[in-house]
């Protein structure tokens, strides 16, 4: 399931890319916008890891706590 | 020689969290979290084959089912707090690890309580009254 690590990859890309709007949007004096770029960056980072933590409950209930 | 690849997206995680964390510290602990998990699924296939092996010892010298299921719990009670412990470690709340760890001990202790009465019943049995 989590074979590839390429989702590494697009974690640190959507980063980088944030990072990138963050500096440009603040260049440009739209501070409020730069921040919000970074929570909706930050949100969707999120959503991935929330879905793997969870795939990683699942497993370690299925294999080590078989009554969980 | 899953190794190999295990060391290489290790390697690979660690760049990326040093490209990233100048600029964003949230994205590069969210990296290293991601990491964890897909080790540890690379990992399971593997153990589930080693657990595999254990049952079915035990189910040769009739070892009561329960106590391996304990073992089990236990060992999986361990991990995912160790796992929860060094993320919170990582991103700097080191008392918050303290207190995960104190109470994945607490639960071990609690699930060893039937196997610990159970001998402290044997060895009663044994004394002469």
């Amino acid at each position: 399931m989590y074979q590839d690590a390429s989702i590494l990859f697009q974690i640190a890309g959507i980063g980088i890319i944030v990072a990138m709007i963050h500096t440009i949007l603040k260049q440009m004096g739209k501070e409020e916008y730069a921040q919000f770029a970074s929570i909706v960056g930050f949100i969707i980072v999120l959503l991935f890891v929330i879905n793997g933590i969870s795939d990683l409950f699942q497993e370690i209930k299925s294999v080590f706590l078989y009554r969980g | 020689m899953m190794i190999i690849q295990i060391v290489s997206i290790g390697i690979v995680a660690s760049l990326l969290v040093l490209l990233i964390k100048e600029q964003k510290p949230t994205f590069a602990l969210f990296i290293v979290i991601f990491t964890s998990i897909i080790i540890f699924f690379i990992v399971m296939d593997y153990v589930s084959t080693v657990f595999g092996l254990i049952q079915s010892i035990s189910s040769r010298a009739n070892i009561n089912d329960t106590y391996l299921h304990t073992i089990l719990q236990i060992i999986g009670i361990s991990y995912i707090a160790e796992f929860g412990a060094h993320i919170t470690r990582d991103a700097g709340l080191a008392s918050v690890a303290a207190k995960i760890e104190l109470a994945g001990k607490l639960f071990i202790i609690v699930l060893a309580v039937p196997i610990i009465s159970a001998v402290i019943e044997t060895i009663i049995g044994f004394l002469p009254q």
